[in-house]
């Protein structure tokens, strides 16, 4: 075991291992912590750090490994059992009931009673307990959930999980969600919990408030356990190191070379929506521009921007032409734009439908006269993207994931886009079909496409894009040629302006990215509805 | 795809000169296998059809006689055609709530009008009275798309707007008759012996296969799959459910003209098909919330409904039962669909090394043992292709 510490081990998680559908993602992972530590768990996206959280809250069961709490062996398989050990789980995205108030949230399902009523006053009374020790005093019991902020429904998270004596607090990238001044007051509290004698556990992106709050790092890379280190013997440097120090064990096709780089397929001047601000974007036949950022910096939205999906408000964009700023999906895939989506399962097929329906779904929808009738070209087509299925007629449900994906591309060619958009173009996929999406990306380049990756895998975005663009914030912090250093890139992504990091959302990203901080104007709702037109 | 000899112009025959060639006996079993397929979408529907039809050959001997065969299907053929119309809007994720009413005010208006011009030709009419169906369609799925009123309250308001409206004009009993040309198409027969009904019945289920066929068709059918995917692959959702509840509206308005024909008119001329064209449809093995199933298996769910209550008719059951059994029916069809499917998502879960792609079953010609049809047996939901 590494790192032990002097102090007494309260929770810890031996060899912690688990697949998801033949995909290793956590390798023989320990973790432990001791009571009143703050032990932060950082990585890239996708390093396992939240579903290491989710095998400590039951949500998964692990293959292997074991989970001591207090010397007693645990095996959760459900939340609840982890909850009845001692184990809160603060999400990122909140599981509180909107339309009840504080007090009924905080005991739900385990609400006081008496006469075999539910004993409200004993409820709010305990719940003003709660809040008072934590210095809440803001909260009322009987206030709606809705009616709080976004910060103090996370102290209600918080509350609830303290009402039913938690031990261990897990934290998911509590500061996502909040503002500057709100994720000092949420750092205060981390701190107050800590002195309780609760041991944290706090996922975060951002360095800075690790190196405040914590007194332990554990970085986690690819699934595996790198570094455990006290966090006052390290330097952010050696952390992102850590973090992103793996040598490029994938293949990946020759890059673009000058001379097939060719005309100039899309351009953006100043583009900007709630998301974005100031986007400035050249895209060239035969090559591969790669977009890389953290979670929420806008990379997600430039993607749907381009693609009309939540279309640029402001700013001027051509598509290889006449100025054309595309306001629906319709209109971006008549000027020959196409969006592999990151949501694959959700947005990128009717999962129902057989490979065929699904391959001809644009070509279908979008009916063009000087296109080929794709229906005649399917077998080639999907010859060309290598799919592996027992026929046309099955269904896409059925596929693995790589499989899918190769439909969603194959989907996307039938219609003969000039300009086609990657989101995440090999998550959830294995190493195979991985390898086959490459160099089908990069042949297509060749044949005299204009393509965009977005990934958060930065070894893939290095190997495989002729430039970087990395974005912080809603905008395009830099430029990086080919072959940049993932420190580079991390290092542009993270330097932000004095204020706090853009405000990440989910892990995996939900599939529209929350708003630089500057458009976290109070009542965001409203933004993102030109996406969902459809709705 | 090569391209061919020389003798056959076009890639289609090349396709088929191909595989004639190459691999003869591998398209044949495939032949069988679509066909088997296809069926496969709704088989236990088929299999109930056929249990009935021989049940009600062994209570009355003389259900075969061509006549009473053809009359059978003659009074089944506005449900056909309504379950017809209730498959579009179903598969797109929808209900269509108003189409008993729709026959209801199309056979009472119609009988009105004619009432202050009994000389007006009966074409124009049947025309007219269409025309009007696809209206009231439109405006369903005007509201539901537009306004973002979910379809079941467009629809139930659109019933309770017609039969209210139907009432108010004529009072509870209508005025008018229809004259005989009109109702040639409802009661008269072609050629002496096969009736226009069974002819109207037929053309409007290979229209209905067809339209599932068409671009229009598959990209409807993935709409009631996932919305999301289907806009973001350019799909005008909105056109492609406003469409449905057109083409539902005009299924209720050519059911109108059947049943005016068939049995005159009548203030409660309509009521309950909406009902029946539902359950026909769950009982075709059609997924509610849409994106599954197949429009001949919604049409033989109606033609089953039909002899289900034909037989029990014959049985003496009293025909107040009627839309109890319909109960039982729509809640078993449903109920039995959805544990199905439950079971089946829990199989696939609990090995999580096993490759999805390796799920048993997939493509197989067997009919699974659900009426609901939710068995992975389905192909693409759609049409035998």
């Amino acid at each position: 075991m590494h790192a032990k510490q002097a102090t007494h081990t309260m929770l810890a998680m031996h060899g912690v291992s688990k697949s998801f559908l033949g995909v290793r993602v956590l390798h023989g992972v320990s973790l432990d912590l001791a009571a009143g530590e703050v032990h932060a768990l950082v990585g890239e996206n996708g390093a396992g750090k939240s579903t290491l959280m989710k095998v400590l809250a039951g949500e998964h069961v692990p293959d292997e490994g074991t989970i001591t709490l207090d010397g007693r062996s645990h095996h959760f398989s459900h939340p609840a059992q982890a909850q009845a050990a001692g184990i809160g789980i603060i999400h990122q995205e909140f599981a509180l009931l909107e339309h009840r108030t504080v007090a009924e949230n905080v005991f739900l399902g385990r609400e006081p009673t008496r006469y075999g009523l539910v004993d409200r006053r004993a409820m709010e009374a305990r719940t003003t307990q709660l809040l008072t020790e934590l210095g809440e005093l803001d909260i009322t019991p009987r206030t709606y959930v809705r009616d709080l902020s976004v910060a103090r429904q996370q102290t209600v998270e918080i509350v609830k999980a303290l009402a039913s004596d938690v031990r261990v607090l897990v934290m998911d990238e509590p500061t996502a969600p909040l503002a500057d001044h709100e994720a000092g007051l949420l750092h205060a509290l981390v701190r107050r919990l800590a002195a309780r004698g609760l041991g944290i556990l706090y996922i975060s992106h951002r360095l800075r408030e690790v190196f405040e709050l914590s007194q332990r790092v554990t970085v986690l890379k690819d699934g595996r356990h790198v570094t455990t280190v006290r966090t006052r013997d390290t330097s952010t440097d050696a952390i992102v190191r850590a973090m992103v120090g793996r040598e490029l064990s994938a293949y990946y096709p020759p890059r673009a070379r000058p001379e097939e780089v060719g005309e100039t397929r899309l351009t953006v001047r100043g583009g900007g929506n709630t998301r974005l601000r100031g986007i400035d974007l050249t895209l060239r036949a035969g090559e591969v521009t790669g977009i890389a950022g953290l979670q929420g910096s806008g990379r997600t939205s430039l993607a749907r921007a381009l693609f009309g999906a939540a279309p640029f408000t402001t700013g001027t964009m051509t598509v290889g032409g006449p100025p054309l700023r595309p306001g629906t999906p319709r209109r971006a895939i008549r000027a020959g734009i196409a969006l592999v989506t990151e949501d694959r399962k959700a947005e990128g097929l009717a999962l129902r439908q057989s490979v065929r329906d699904n391959a001809l779904l644009v070509t279908r929808a979008v009916p063009d006269r000087e296109r080929p009738p794709a229906a005649r070209e399917l077998t080639a087509l999907l010859e060309r993207v290598r799919l592996h299925a027992r026929g046309e007629d099955q269904e896409a449900r059925y596929l693995s994931g790589g499989n899918q994906q190769k439909v969603v591309i194959a989907k996307w060619l039938a219609a003969r886009p000039r300009v086609l958009l990657f989101d995440e173009p090999t998550r959830g996929v294995d190493v195979g079909a991985k390898a086959a999406i490459h160099t089908l990306v990069r042949d297509l380049a060749k044949e005299g496409l204009a393509v965009l990756i977005v990934s958060s895998e930065l070894p893939e975005l290095i190997g495989m894009s002729d430039r970087i663009l990395v974005m912080a914030e809603g905008r395009i912090a830099g430029e990086l040629p080919a072959g940049a250093s993932e420190e580079d890139v991390m290092r542009l992504a993270t330097a932000s302006s004095d204020g706090p990091e853009p405000p990440p959302s989910t892990d995996p990203p939900s599939r529209s990215d929350p708003p630089p901080p500057s458009a976290q104007a109070p009542h965001e709702g409203t933004a993102p509805t030109a996406q969902e037109g459809a709705e | 795809m090569s391209t061919g000899t020389g003798t056959s112009p076009g890639t289609d025959t090349d396709k088929a000169t191909d595989a004639a060639e190459s691999r003869a006996a591998t398209a044949t079993t495939a032949a069988y296998k679509t066909i088997a397929r296809g069926l496969g979408t709704g088989a236990p529907v088929y299999a109930l059809l056929i249990v009935l039809l021989v049940a009600l050959a062994a209570t009355d001997p003389g259900f075969y006689e061509p006549d009473r065969f053809l009359a059978f299907v003659k009074r089944a053929a506005p449900l056909v055609i309504l379950a017809a119309g209730q498959y579009l809007v179903i598969v797109c994720g929808e209900f269509d709530l108003s189409v008993g009413a729709i026959v209801t005010a199309g056979v009472v208006a119609t009988a009105e009008v004619y009432g202050t011009y009994p000389d007006a030709p009966w074409l124009l009419m049947t025309a007219g009275l269409l025309l009007a169906g696809a209206v009231a369609g439109l405006v369903n799925g005007l509201i539901t798309t537009r306004l973002r009123v979910p379809s079941f309250i467009t629809t139930l308001g659109m019933m309770l707007i017609l039969e209210g409206a139907v009432f108010y004009w004529t009072g509870g009993s209508p005025q008018g008759q229809l004259p005989q040309d009109f109702r040639q198409v409802g009661r008269g027969t072609a050629m002496g012996w096969l009736p226009w009904a069974v002819l109207a019945c037929l053309a409007a289920g290979v229209l209905v296969v067809l339209l599932m066929r068409s671009d229009f068709g598959r990209t409807l059918i993935a709409t009631g799959d996932s919305q999301r995917a289907a806009h973001l692959a350019g799909v005008r959702v909105h056109r492609a459910r406003v469409l449905a509840f057109v083409f539902s509206g005009v299924a209720a308005a050519l059911a109108a003209v059947l049943v005016g024909g068939f049995s005159g008119v009548s203030a409660q001329a309509g009521r309950g098909y909406e009902f029946e064209a539902i359950t026909a449809v769950v009982l075709g093995g059609v997924a509610l919330g849409g994106g599954r199933g197949s429009v001949v298996a919604a049409m033989a769910g109606a033609f089953s409904l039909q002899a289900l209550f034909t037989w029990l008719n014959l049985q003496g059951v009293s025909g107040a039962l009627e839309s109890t059994v319909q109960g039982v029916i729509v809640i078993a069809a449903v109920g039995i669909g959805a544990a199905d499917f439950s079971r089946l998502r829990r199989r696939r879960a609990r090995p999580p090394g096993a490759p999805p792609g390796s799920t048993p079953g997939i493509a197989s010609g067997t009919p699974p043992a659900t009426p609901s049809g939710t068995s992975p047996a389905t192909p693409s939901g759609g049409t035998p292709s």
